[in-house]
């Protein structure tokens, strides 16, 4: 059991794409803050910030498939003391404008809030030049900047309003495809904040993004196999939760990281780096491996590339055997 | 604030280039040319064009003033000391450690700066994102100013912000392009021609304004009627002479990314002190 509210995943759930979430988000920030502006590179409707617009038009500028102008803008709005929304697709923005964003929005301290919608191989059937995989470690990387993976639309809902609060530039990050709701309206958001969504003793699963709801279930499989292993789910990949963390891994002395994205420089990276600097223990990652994706649904991508809950379990194992 | 005389423009200008010569032997670092050149594009700025107020930077009625081109910001360090912003010995810090006065400007280390940049072809979108935001906020009576380089041109987000310049009708901008034509690899023109840059503009919808940029009062001058032209983005093509009033300085672009030795910087400063002869300056 956890002490914070998710569904049973072994049940039949309701499925929303996340950057719905982010579209209601934003539209609800807008009403609670005047200053909340936004910016879209030719995909208002895909990254659902038309919601924002039909209400806001004064508010919303349309910049045209213009990533570089979009963040920058965002900067020159911010300055002025707006707190900019600029959306795009993941490959674009942040892909495409990330020096920048490095310097005039990290560097110039800006607290432009950057929306990379169709990230991960959730985007499917476009393929790789559209399923962003690097764009974790790529923000991850920038002094200043704060990343955000939320797990289902009602998470990312609660993350639009919370970072429209923050005094930061943040990265959010997006998915296509419907996924899994696991959270509820009294599931807990606070941006840095990770949460244990499952507990056990014999391993750590931490995932982010849409992974959570795979590592729950590769948690209720490795239950069957007589492996209790706790869940956390890390929204904020920066900055990271370490006492959370660490104190699950000190626990169980065993770690799966998993993402949809590549896991060197992400997420896997950034707890690999945590463990092996604070508590060194057996881990795997589970992410791209240096490798790109393709077209196909979802759920086939998953598999093929090994990010399933399938996978989890698999490397769970290896990691549980490697303590012996 | 009282007006100045385009006489007294005219003496701050030399100042301040003695200053950046000052400034960049010292650090033994750092552009000559392009800060030399934009002296007395600066001088207007600072001393009757932009409103802003040295000892209260953030004043919330005030210009802003956006420096795109970074590497040039010898020239703004000496125009905000001389302003008042700061102490005029702290220029003799220049791209030392610890200092205020960065190789390229960051606007968390000096108030006053407004943005930080370095990196080529960003200031016309913050600039954008400013009038936006003053459009929003129904601040008419508010400008941003925003220099250029001309080597920048080559930036693909330069015309990014000149496109939605253009399509929301920034009239509050007014963009001054430094056309030097040196860059670092030489000409403009062999690097990557701008020409005919004035068409180009025109052509993404801004109002043209070509002037002798190294010419104080025609930069005032061009800057006013920015301010009564409605509807549109004004863009005021400077053209300037890189390294103006130090000879062996001016037209060579070898000069863009290297400072004066010592022998050099006191050549350069006994010829601004006098100006080839033409004015003579409060320091002789």
């Amino acid at each position: 059991m956890s002490d914070v509210h998710v569904v049973d995943v072994t049940a039949e759930l309701e499925k929303e794409p996340i950057r719905k979430g982010f579209g209601r988000g934003l539209l609800e920030a807008g009403k609670r803050d005047e200053n909340v502006v936004a910016a879209c590179a030719d995909l208002t409707d895909s990254t659902q910030m038309s919601l924002f617009k039909a209400e806001f038009p004064a508010r919303f500028v349309e910049i045209g498939v213009a990533e570089q102008n979009l963040v920058t803008v965002g900067s020159g709005l911010s300055a002025m003391g707006k707190i900019p929304f600029v959306s795009s697709y993941a490959a674009f923005s942040p892909g495409r404008n990330w020096e920048q964003i490095r310097t005039t929005i990290c560097l110039n301290d800006r607290p432009v809030k950057i929306v990379g919608s169709h990230a991960g191989l959730y985007t499917g059937a476009d393929g790789a030049t559209h399923q962003m995989l690097e764009d974790i470690a790529l923000m991850r990387v920038l002094p200043n900047m704060v990343v955000i993976a939320p797990c289902d639309s009602i998470e990312a809902e609660k993350a639009t309003l919370a970072m429209a609060k923050d005094k930061r530039p943040n990265y959010l990050r997006l998915a296509r495809e419907a996924t899994p709701i696991i959270t509820t309206a009294e599931t807990p958001f606070e941006i840095g904040k990770a949460l244990v969504f499952a507990k056990g003793a014999d391993i750590t699963l931490i995932a982010t993004g849409t992974m959570t709801y795979h590592a729950l279930k590769a948690a209720e499989e490795l239950y069957k196999d007589g492996i209790e292993a706790e869940v956390i789910h890390v929204a904020t990949i920066k900055p990271l939760d370490a006492e959370t963390i660490l104190k699950s891994v000190r626990k169980t002395g065993a770690v799966v990281t998993a993402e949809e994205g590549q896991a060197a420089g992400g997420l896997g990276g950034a707890i690999a780096e945590l463990v092996a600097e604070h508590c060194p223990v057996p881990i795997k990652r589970i992410g791209m491996k240096d490798e790109f994706g393709e077209s196909g649904t979802p759920d086939e991508l998953l598999e093929k590339f090994g990010l399933d809950s399938k996978h989890i379990r698999l490397a769970a194992h290896a990691v549980v055997d490697l303590k012996k | 604030m009282q007006k100045l005389s385009i006489e007294q423009l005219d003496l701050i200008a030399n100042e301040i280039r003695e200053d950046i010569i000052t400034m960049l032997e010292h650090a033994g670092s750092g552009h000559s040319a392009g800060p030399l050149g934009l002296a007395d594009i600066f001088t207007a700025l600072y001393f009757d064009v932009v409103k802003h107020d040295p000892k209260n930077p953030d004043w919330e009625d005030r210009d802003i003033l956006l420096l795109s081109n970074g590497h040039c910001v010898p020239v703004r360090y000496a125009a905000m000391a001389k302003a008042g912003y700061f102490p005029k010995k702290e220029l003799m810090t220049l791209r030392k450690l610890g200092s205020r006065l960065q190789g390229h400007p960051e606007r968390l280390r000096l108030p006053g700066l407004e943005s930080t940049s370095g990196p080529l072809g960003s200031g016309l979108s913050q600039a954008c994102g400013v009038a936006l935001a003053l459009r929003i906020d129904n601040q008419p009576h508010r400008w941003v100013y925003v220099v250029m380089g001309d080597g920048e041109l080559d930036e693909g987000n330069v015309w990014e912000a000149a496109m939605l310049a253009g399509k929301e009708k920034l009239h509050n901008v007014i963009a001054i392009i430094d056309r030097n034509n040196i860059q670092i690899d030489g000409p403009t023109e062999s690097v990557m021609p701008l020409e005919n840059l004035k068409d180009k503009w025109e052509a993404f919808g801004w109002h043209v304004i070509e002037i002798n940029g190294n010419d104080i009062e025609a930069v005032i001058d061009a800057c006013n009627m920015g301010h009564a032209i409605q509807e549109k983005p004004v863009m005021i093509i400077a053209h300037t002479i890189p390294g103006k009033g130090v000879d062996f300085m001016e037209n060579d672009f070898h000069w863009h990314g290297n400072p004066p030795n010592h022998e050099q910087a006191i050549k350069a400063i006994n010829e601004l002190r006098t100006l080839g002869g033409k004015i003579r300056s409060e320091h002789e």
